[in-house]
């Protein structure tokens, strides 16, 4: 290997390059540290079996189950078994789980969680904002001690999770006028599709619009002849703005704003407060 | 050369200038401290509502424990003293940014949830207390407000980095140093001896 060659024996810049170094070695460190705090599953569907503790047969009817809550009411209901809580304790992790899967319609805040960690032996059911009023720390407290607990105590995880995602779905359509108001938040959505599209393509006309008079009226009354103007400023102000006009440039990143669903799951963009409750077994 | 009206020149000259003196400065970030300053607000009137929320619950408990354990009387008087001095905690806009005051609203939070932790710890040795409908509902309530309140205080540590970085970061040590003389870095919560070691084990 050779010698770089651009690091002489200059003590000044060798200093210089030094402190770079430890500089970036610092942000690597920093970085590797922030990579190390927890890592999640991806959310691949309403069911996320990272643990694998469900066989294909409960896992496909629980997902069913799941969609059609969503379907209905417009609740976000997702199970999920992690292999490892990576050191912290399951509502912590839980509640950042919720998070980063951003759980729940977005002005809805109806999502839930039902996080199992078989191998810490925790169990926990994590429920949004919007739903905190419906399944209460004590109904998701009940739900816990009466139906998933005594299962997974038997030994039988698959009958415990299933237990506790119909108890959820039970309490969940209980009261169906209240259920019947969160579905109508989930049908309006595709009422005003284009509206707000076409309202601000007017806007931007409009704007575009005033602009072009207010350039053709500034060109008109000699705007391009103060002190330091080139020579085509003055020429574009005898024939007309539309000499100059190659100048301004069309914008067309609103268009690109509207995103598509490839069909898979995702979180609608709903958050947690830490509501909820968690046992152990 | 052309010169017909120099005065309406200057005159679109200086409405110009100051849009675009107004982009450049939002560009700058003379927005961020602000901005930044309303959500840790926000998080922090969410801490106060949580711990508020745990309050409220606390005469309940401490009602349905007695009616089983009229015996545990110095827990349960120390627990009604700690709730009485923690909502005597003068709470005002300025004790996010005066240390003492904060550390007085944080000394008197953790000694209730010393407390608290207690009245739960000896509520194990009463078989019929623990299987009292109301009691396990109001347990398992206080429990969800203490998640809910790590999380709040959480959230609030994170908005108080963001908007303490600000003040102290270029560009924003600029503004603060010029503009928002007045706002002053934000206290966080910290973790007590007590809390920072590990508990005993004792067989």
């Amino acid at each position: 290997m050779r010698v770089i060659p651009f690091v002489p024996a200059r003590p000044g810049l060798r200093r210089g390059l030094a402190s770079l170094c430890g500089v970036v070695l610092c942000v690597c460190l920093l970085a590797g540290a922030a990579l190390a705090q927890l890592t999640f599953p991806p959310l691949t569907g309403r069911v996320v079996d990272a643990a694998h503790v469900l066989d294909a047969s409960t896992f496909a009817s629980l997902q069913a189950k799941l969609a059609g809550q969503e379907g209905k009411t417009s609740d976000q209901l997702v199970v999920a078994t992690v292999p490892s809580l990576q050191g912290t304790s399951i509502e912590d992790y839980a509640n950042r789980l919720f998070r980063a899967w951003k759980l729940g319609q977005a002005k809805e805040n109806n999502g839930v969680l039902l996080l199992v960690a078989p191998s810490e032996r925790k169990v926990r059911i994590e429920v949004g904002y919007g739903l905190e009023g419906i399944v209460t720390d004590a109904v998701a407290s009940t739900i816990i001690q009466t139906s998933i607990i005594p299962a997974f105590r038997a030994g039988n995880m698959q009958r415990g999770i299933v237990a506790g995602t119909d108890a959820l779905l039970e309490i969940l359509n209980l009261d169906p006028e209240e259920a019947k108001v969160r579905a109508r938040a989930l049908g309006q959505k595709p009422d005003y599709g284009w509206a707000p599209f076409i309202v601000f393509a007017v806007f931007m006309i409009l704007v575009c619009g005033l602009f072009i008079l207010v350039v053709r009226f500034a060109m008109r009354n000699g705007w391009g002849n103060g002190a330091g103007r080139s020579a085509s400023w003055e020429w574009t102000s005898a024939t007309g703005w539309q000499r100059s006009s190659s100048s301004s440039s069309s914008s067309s990143s609103w268009g690109s704003s509207s995103s598509s669903s490839g069909g898979g799951f995702s979180g609608g963009g709903g958050s947690s407060g830490g509501g909820g409750s968690s046992g152990s077994w | 050369m052309p010169m017909p009206a120099m005065s309406l020149a200057s005159r679109f000259r200086f409405p110009s200038l100051l849009v675009v003196v107004g982009l450049v400065l939002a560009g700058c970030g003379i927005n961020a401290i602000p901005t930044n300053e309303e959500l840790a607000k926000a998080r922090w009137s969410e801490v106060l509502n949580q711990y508020q929320r745990r309050a409220d619950l606390i005469p309940n408990l401490v009602e349905t424990v007695k009616g089983y354990a009229a015996q545990e009387k110095d827990v349960l008087t120390a627990v009604v003293e700690a709730r009485a001095k923690a909502t005597q905690v003068k709470v005002d806009a300025s004790t996010i940014t005066d240390p003492a005051q904060f550390k007085q609203f944080q000394d008197a939070q953790s000694q209730l949830s010393g407390a608290l932790g207690r009245l739960l710890a000896i509520s194990e040795a009463y078989p019929e207390l623990k299987s009292n409908q109301n009691f396990l509902a109001l347990q398992s309530q206080i429990e969800g407000t203490e998640n809910r309140i790590a999380v709040a205080r959480r959230d609030y540590i994170e908005a108080v980095r963001v908007y303490n970085t600000e003040l102290k970061t270029f560009p924003g040590s600029i503004w603060a140093a010029t503009l928002y003389r007045a706002n002053k870095p934000m206290e966080t919560f910290t973790i007590s001896e007590q809390q920072m070691q590990v508990p005993k084990v004792k067989f």
